[in-house]
C-alpha cells in the first residue's frame, strides 16, 4: 500500500515539475533568480517527524541498515553546547547515493540526508542539534543497501531547550 | 541586501572543496521565548548546489540543523573559475540563491 501510495506520489511529482518547468520557462525572464529555487514539495514530512532511528530508517529508506566498519564518523566525544555539534561522515563503500544522520535521543531522529550523485565523493560535515546525551547514526546508502554507523556524544547543555 | 549564503569553493587535485554557511534561525519549534510562547518552526528544508547546470549535491534538513548551518562536502569534474550556485528554500517559502567561483 505504502510502496505504491509512493508511486503514485512520485508520478505526481513528475506532472508538477513538467507543468512548473511549462510554466516557468514564460516568467523566467521576469524572475532569472527564481528558476534556482530548490524544489522542497518533496521534502519527507513523515521521515522526519518519525521519533526513533531504525523507524527512521524504514520510513526513509524503506530498508533496515546493517553495521558497517567502513563509515568513519568525526564527532566529538563529548559537546559542551547540544546546540552546535559538529558531524563529519566519510565512507570507502562504493557508489554511495545517499547519506544521512539521525540523532537517536532527538524529538525525531532525522536532522539531515543529502543526495549524493555520481562525482560527489561520499563525506559530508554538517553541524547538529542534540537535546540530550545521545548515539548519532550515519547512514550510507551503497549499491542501493543500507549500511549504518553510531557513535555516542555527551552533551552538557542541550541544544533544543528554552 | 547582503547575500544570506557564504561560500568557498577550492579546486586541488580534481577535487573541489566547497563550504558553505548559510545564515538562517533554524528554529525547530519545540523552543518557547522568555514569555513562554512556542516560536514557530523556520528551518531550512532544502539546499541544493549546481555546478554547470547539474546539481552535485542536495541536502534535505530538517529543524535538528543547527543556526546559521554549516556544510561541507567534496566533488569531482570542476575546475578552477568554474562558477557554483548554492540554493536555499526553508518551510515558509522563503528562499536566496548565489554563485560563487571556485578558486
Amino acid at each position: 500500500m505504502t510502496d505504491q501510495r509512493r508511486r503514485g506520489f512520485l508520478k505526481g511529482m513528475l506532472g508538477a515539475g513538467v507543468a512548473g518547468f511549462a510554466l516557468g520557462s514564460g516568467i523566467m525572464s521576469l524572475r532569472v533568480q527564481a528558476a534556482a529555487t530548490p524544489d522542497a514539495s518533496d521534502w519527507p514530512k513523515k521521515a522526519f517527524n518519525t521519533p526513533g532511528v531504525d523507524e527512521t530508517i524504514a520510513e526513509l529508506y524503506e530498508m533496515e541498515a546493517t553495521e558497517s566498519d567502513q563509515i568513519t564518523m568525526d564527532l566529538p566525544t563529548i559537546a559542551q553546547n547540544g546546540a552546535v555539534v559538529p558531524v563529519s561522515v566519510e565512507t570507502t563503500l562504493p557508489n554511495v547515493t545517499s547519506i544521512a544522520l539521525l540523532v537517536d535521543r532527538n524529538p525525531n531522529a532525522l536532522a539531515a540526508y543529502f543526495d549524493i550523485p555520481q562525482g560527489t565523493l561520499p563525506f559530508v560535515s554538517n553541524r547538529l542539534k542534540m537535546a540530550e546525551t545521545t548515539d548519532v547514526v550515519a547512514v550510507v546508502i551503497s549499491d542501493g543497501k543500507a549500511y549504518k554507523a553510531t557513535q555516542n556524544v555527551k552533551v552538557t547543555v542541550g541544544g533544543c531547550g528554552g | 541586501m547582503a547575500s544570506s549564503i557564504r561560500v568557498r569553493a577550492v579546486e586541488s587535485g580534481g577535487v573541489t572543496s566547497l563550504k558553505a554557511l548559510v545564515r538562517h534561525p533554524m528554529d525547530s519549534g519545540f523552543v518557547k521565548d522568555s514569555a513562554g510562547n512556542v516560536i514557530p518552526a523556520n528551518f531550512i528544508k532544502a539546499l541544493t548546489v549546481s555546478h554547470k547546470g547539474k546539481d552535485v549535491f542536495v541536502a534535505h534538513w530538517g529543524p535538528a540543523v543547527s543556526k546559521d548551518p554549516f556544510l561541507e562536502f567534496r566533488f569531482k569534474g570542476a575546475q578552477k573559475g568554474d562558477e557554483v550556485t548554492i540554493s536555499w528554500i526553508d518551510n515558509t517559502g522563503e528562499s536566496d540563491s548565489t554563485t560563487a567561483t571556485i578558486a
